[in-house]
C-alpha cells in the first residue's frame, strides 16, 4: 500500500505552510525517521520526519510551494517497485443532491444568494481549498489569502468574482485571523478604511525607481500581526528611568565567578538583558493581576511568568518566550536565550517556542535608543520597551551625580491592565533592576 | 377552476420548452402556450432547417470537388431544389414531433393558441390571428383549449421575427425574408442578401455554392459584424475567392419590383449610388422581439428598444412576470435562450442558479467556411483596457485540416496579460463550431493559459490548433 505523506501540522493553530524544499528525490530510498521535506511555516522552518519506510515515489508539491493547507498529500511513499499512480489522487467533492422544490410563492421572487448554501462546504470542511485557477492566479498576484473567501461557484469553489469581491473589501479583514476558526466571511463586520492599492501606492514612484521584494511568509505575518495589535489593543504607555550602577557591578561579579572549561570558555555569561527578562518575569509574579491574558469572556491570569523575548532576524523578527523565566536561574535564561537567537535566525525555532506568553521584553539598548514605545505581541497584555544604559547626571542626596540609567517604557493593553496596575508592575520591575541582589533568592 | 400552474410559458421554442422541462424535473406544474409550432422558430425555420440546407450545399460541395480528392462522382453536381427543401423540412418535422413528445413525457400541458396577460397570475389563451407559416408542424394531440389560465409564475418566452425596414419591407415572393429563404421553389440565379450577420451570411454561403450570383450588402464597414475584425476578414476573403461580392459601408436605399426581379438602389459610404439587378432580396437585418398583443403595457412591464428587461434571473419589473430568450434581449441565440429558461425557473423554484455571464455566450455561423466565437474580440478586449496576449495558428499548420483538404482557417486566441484568463476565442474554418465548445468550457472553468497548455489534444484532429493558438499567445507555438 502506497503511504501519503500529508502537509503536517505543526502547531495547533496552523492551516498551511509553505512547502520550502525537499531533502529527498523522487526513487530515494526512505527510512523512518528521515528528514524528507522543509516547511516553513509563519515565522519558522521545519523538518518533516518520515514515518513511514519505503521508497519517495512521487513528490506532489514541489518545492517553493507557498500555502499548502494542513493535511494535503504533499508525496507519496511506496514499498519498492509498488504502484502509485492511484495514491494521490485528491478527494473528490460529492455533488449536493437536488431534492425536489417546494411549491415556490409568486409574489415574491426570492433573490437569489448563490454564496450561501455553497460556502459551508468550502475551507472549514476539509482542507482543501477549491478555488478556479483563475482566482488562485489573482489571489496570489493581489497577495491575498484566499483561505478567507468564501466561495459562490459550483460546490462551494472560489471563483473570480469571489476573489474580486474580497480584493474590494477592507485588506485587513481579508486576511482571516491566524486562530480564528469562524466561518470565513468576505464580509467586513465593521467598516474600515481601505488602504491604498499596491497598484496605488506604486503610482507613486516612477517605474524602474525601485526593485520589487515580494513578501515571505514571516514579512506578512508580521504585517498582519501589528496590524491587528494596533487596531485592536488599546495601547498604555508607562516610561520610569532604572538605575544600573548596583545591576552593573553584580553582574561583573556574576560573570567573573562563571567556570571556565579548558579552553577558558565560561559557563555563561549573563548579560544586562538577561537581567531584564528575569526582572520582568518576577515583577509580573509579584504583581499577578498584571500577568494576564484578555480574552473576551475572561481574563486568563497566568501562574508562571512566560516573558517573551523579541530577536532581530535577517528579514523580520521573531518573539521566542522563556517559559516560567522567574524559577529560572539568570545563567539558564542567558543560555535558553542564546540557543533561541542563534535558531531564530536559523529560522529554525517550532511554533511552541514563539507562541504564548504574558508579557515580552524589547530591547534596542544596543543601537543607543534612549527610549521607544513598543507594539504587544498578542496575546500578551504588556511589553516592555528597553532603551540604552548611559551614564546620566542625576540629583543624589541634593547633590548632582553620575549614574548609569536605563529608560524603560511599559506598553499594557488597558483592556487587562489598567493605569495604575501597570504601574506598579513597571515599578516591581525597576524595583528588581536596581536591587539586583533580590533576583539571585 | 382547476389549481393554478406553478409555472406557464408562453411560447414553445427552445427558450420555453427547455424551461418547462427544467420546471417539471423541479416538481412544479408547467404549462406552455404555443400557437404555431413546438421548437420555435429554431427548430422549424432557423437554426435546424438551415442546418439540412447548408448540408446538402456542402456535400454539392464536395461532389463539385471530388477530383480534389482523387475521386469520380459521374459528372457536374446538380441541386435537385425540391428535395433539398423537402429534406429541410422532414428534419424540422421530426425535431418538432421530439419536442411534443419530450413535452408529454415530462407530463407538461401543452395550451394551444396565443397568450395575452390578463393580469398578474391569469393568462387568456385565445385562437391566433397570425398568418401560420406554411408549412405547419402537426398539431400535437393532446393539446388543451383555449381559455383562461391561472399560473403563480408567467414566464414571457416569444421569441423575436424578421425585422422590415422602412421602404424596403419583405413581400415573400421577391423579397424574402429567412422564411422563404428556406423554402424556395427554385434556386434563383441572382441574389442580393441584405445584412452581414450570421442569418444573411448563412443564406448568402447556401446560394452561392449552389451557383447563384449572390451580392451582400452591409451597412457596417465589416462583414459579420460581431465578429472580431481579423476573422471577418479572413472570412470575406474567402467568400470573395468563392465568388460572393461582399459591398461594406453601403446601404440599400431602395428597392423596385418589376416581373421577376428587384432592382436595388445602393449606396456608399462616400454617397455614391447605384443599382444592382438580381432575381430575389433576402431582407436579413436582424430580428425584433415578439413584445406585442401580450398585455404588457397594461401589466406595467418594461420594455425597451423591443425586448422586455429583465434582471440577471429572467425577473421583470412586476413580480411573478419573467422572460427569456430573444424577447428578453440579445444575443438572439437558441442557445442563450435555453440558458435563461432554466436560470429562470431554478430561482422560481428558490434554487440559486448562477448568473448569465453574456460574455461567456458562443455564437456559431454556419458559412463555409465555419465561423465561431466566444468573449471579446480584440478591438472590444483592448477597449476595456487589458493588456492583452493575443495566439494566432492556422489551419495550414495543422496536419488533420490539411488530411481534409481545408487548410484555411484561423484560431485567434485573446488572454488578459496580467491574469492570464482567456478573454476570447475566435475562429474561422472547417468545423470550428464543433471546437468552439473547448474554449466556453475552459472559460466557464476559469482556466488560466497554463491549464490550456497542460492540457493534452489527440492528434490528429483540428483541436490541435486550439492548443497551438494558445501556446503562441505566450510565445511557444510549435507549428508555425
Amino acid at each position: 500500500m502506497p503511504v501519503n505523506i500529508l502537509m503536517p501540522a505543526l502547531s495547533p493553530t496552523m492551516e498551511k505552510g509553505n512547502l520550502s524544499r525537499w531533502l529527498k528525490k523522487e526513487g530515494d530510498k526512505i527510512k523512518s525517521g528521515d528528514v524528507i521535506a522543509e516547511i516553513e511555516t509563519d515565522k519558522a522552518t521545519m523538518e518533516v520526519e518520515a514515518v513511514d519506510e519505503g521508497v519517495l515515489a512521487r513528490i506532489v508539491v514541489p518545492d517553493g510551494t507557498a500555502d499548502v493547507p494542513v493535511n494535503d498529500v504533499i508525496g507519496v511513499i511506496a514499498a519498492d517497485g509498488e504502484d502509485v499512480s492511484a495514491a494521490a489522487a485528491p478527494a473528490a467533492a460529492k455533488p449536493a443532491p437536488e431534492g425536489p422544490a417546494s411549491t415556490p410563492a409568486p409574489s415574491a421572487p426570492q433573490a437569489a444568494t448563490p454564496a450561501q448554501a455553497p460556502a459551508a462546504l468550502n475551507g472549514q470542511a476539509g482542507p482543501r481549498l477549491f478555488a478556479s485557477p483563475l482566482a488562485r492566479r489573482i489571489a496570489k498576484e493581489s497577495g491575498l489569502d484566499l483561505s478567507g473567501v468564501a466561495g459562490s461557484g459550483p460546490h462551494g469553489r472560489i471563483v473570480e468574482r469571489d476573489v474580486k469581491a474580497a480584493l474590494a473589501q477592507p485588506r485587513p479583514q481579508i486576511a482571516k485571523a491566524p486562530a480564528a476558526p469562524a466561518a470565513p466571511s468576505p464580509v467586513a463586520p465593521s467598516p474600515a478604511p481601505a488602504p491604498a492599492s499596491d497598484e496605488t501606492i506604486r503610482k507613486f514612484y516612477a517605474p524602474g525607481s525601485y526593485d520589487e521584494a515580494p513578501h515571505d511568509s514571516m514579512r506578512k505575518t508580521i504585517a498582519r500581526r501589528l496590524v491587528e495589535a494596533s487596531q485592536t489593543i488599546p495601547h498604555f504607555y508607562l516610561s520610569v528611568d532604572c538605575n544600573l550602577d548596583a545591576l552593573l557591578a553584580l553582574r561583573e561579579t556574576v560573570n567573573a565567578q562563571a567556570a571556565r572549561d579548558k579552553d577558558g570558555k565560561p559557563s555563561y555569561k549573563i548579560s544586562v538583558n538577561d537581567f531584564v527578562i528575569k526582572a520582568l518575569a518576577l515583577a509580573l509574579i509579584r504583581v499577578p493581576e498584571a500577568n494576564v491574558t484578555w480574552t473576551e469572556a475572561a481574563m486568563l491570569k497566568h501562574k508562571h511568568a512566560d516573558v517573551g523575548v523579541a530577536v532581530s532576524i535577517p528579514g523580520g523578527l521573531i518573539t521566542p518566550v522563556i517559559r516560567s523565566a522567574d524559577t529560572k536561574s539568570l545563567s539558564a535564561i542567558s543560555n535558553e536565550m542564546k540557543d533561541y537567537a542563534a535558531r531564530a535566525k536559523a529560522r529554525k525555532l517550532k511554533p511552541e517556542e514563539y507562541q504564548g506568553g504574558s508579557s515580552s521584553v524589547s530591547n534596542l539598548g544596543m543601537f543607543g535608543i534612549k527610549n521607544f514605545n513598543a507594539i504587544i505581541n498578542p496575546p500578551q497584555s504588556s511589553i516592555l520597551a528597553v532603551g540604552a544604559g548611559e551614564k546620566r547626571i542625576i540629583v543624589k542626596d541634593g547633590e548632582p551625580a553620575v549614574a548609569t540609567l536605563m529608560s524603560v517604557t511599559l506598553s499594557t493593553d488597558h483592556r487587562a491592565v489598567d493605569g495604575a496596575l501597570g504601574a506598579e508592575l513597571i515599578d516591581a520591575f525597576k524595583s528588581l533592576i536596581e536591587h539586583p541582589m533580590s533576583m539571585l533568592v | 377552476m382547476a389549481d393554478p400552474y406553478d409555472v406557464l410559458i408562453i411560447g414553445g421554442g427552445p427558450g420555453g420548452y427547455v424551461a418547462a422541462i427544467r420546471a417539471a424535473q423541479l416538481g412544479l406544474r408547467t404549462a406552455v402556450v404555443e400557437r404555431e409550432h413546438l421548437g420555435g422558430i429554431c427548430l422549424n425555420w432557423g437554426c435546424i432547417p438551415t442546418k439540412a440546407l447548408l448540408r446538402s450545399a456542402e456535400i454539392f460541395h464536395y461532389i463539385d470537388h471530388a477530383k480534389d480528392y482523387g475521386l469520380k462522382a459521374g459528372g457536374k453536381a446538380e441541386a435537385d431544389v425540391g428535395a433539398v427543401v423537402k429534406r429541410s423540412r422532414a428534419i424540422s418535422a421530426q425535431l418538432n414531433a421530439g419536442v411534443g413528445f419530450l413535452l408529454k413525457k415530462n407530463k407538461i400541458d401543452v395550451i394551444w393558441g396565443e397568450a395575452t396577460i390578463t393580469k398578474v397570475g391569469e393568462v387568456t389563451v385565445a385562437a391566433t390571428k397570425k398568418n401560420i407559416v406554411q408549412p405547419q408542424n402537426p398539431i400535437p394531440k393532446g393539446v388543451l383549449a383555449e381559455g383562461v389560465y391561472r399560473a403563480k409564475n408567467i414566464i414571457i418566452a416569444t421569441g423575436a421575427r424578421p425585422r422590415a425596414l422602412p421602404g424596403l419591407e419583405p413581400d415573400g415572393k421577391l423579397i424574402w425574408t429567412y422564411f422563404e429563404a428556406m423554402k424556395p421553389d427554385a434556386f434563383p440565379k441572382s441574389l442580393i442578401v441584405m445584412g452581414s450577420g450570421a442569418i444573411g451570411i448563412e443564406f448568402a454561403s447556401f446560394y452561392r455554392t449552389l451557383g447563384a450570383e449572390v451580392t451582400v450588402v452591409e451597412v457596417l464597414p465589416q462583414i459579420l459584424p460581431v465578429e472580431d475584425a481579423e476573422i471577418a476578414t479572413l472570412a470575406r476573403k474567402r467568400f470573395e475567392k468563392q465568388g460572393m461580392k461582399l459591398l461594406t459601408s453601403t446601404k440599400v436605399t431602395k428597392l423596385e419590383k418589376s416581373g421577376d426581379g428587384v432592382t436595388a438602389t445602393i449606396e456608399d459610404a462616400k454617397g455614391a449610388v447605384q443599382t444592382l439587378k438580381a432575381e430575389r432580396v433576402i431582407s436579413a437585418v436582424g430580428v425584433v422581439g415578439n413584445v406585442e398583443n401580450l398585455g404588457l403595457e397594461a401589466l406595467g412591464v418594461a420594455v425597451d428598444r423591443g425586448t422586455i428587461k429583465i434582471d440577471d434571473y429572467g425577473r421583470t419589473n412586476v413580480a411573478g412576470i419573467y422572460a427569456i430568450g430573444d424577447v428578453a434581449g440579445p444575443p438572439m441565440l437558441a442557445h442563450k435562450a435555453e440558458h435563461e429558461g432554466v436560470i429562470c425557473v431554478e430561482s422560481i423554484a428558490g434554487k440559486h442558479p448562477h448568473a448569465m455571464d453574456k460574455l461567456m455566450i458562443p455564437g456559431c455561423t454556419y458559412c463555409n467556411p465555419q465561423i465561431a466565437s466566444v468573449g471579446l474580440t480584440e478591438a472590444k478586449a483592448k477597449e476595456a483596457g487589458f493588456a492583452l496576449k493575443v495566439g494566432r495558428f492556422p489551419f495550414i499548420g495543422n496536419g488533420k485540416a490539411i488530411a481534409l483538404g481545408e487548410p484555411d482557417g484561423l484560431v485567434k486566441t485573446i488572454f488578459d496579460a496580467k491574469t492570464g484568463k482567456l478573454l476570447g476565442a475566435h475562429l474561422v474554418g472547417a468545423e470550428v463550431t464543433e471546437l468552439i465548445q473547448g474554449f466556453v468550457v475552459a472559460m466557464n472553468c476559469e482556466t488560466t493559459e497554463e491549464e490550456l497548455i497542460n492540457t493534452v489534444f489527440p492528434h490528429p484532429t483540428l483541436s490541435e490548433t486550439m492548443h497551438e493558438s494558445v501556446l503562441d499567445a505566450y510565445g511557444r507555438v510549435i507549428h508555425t
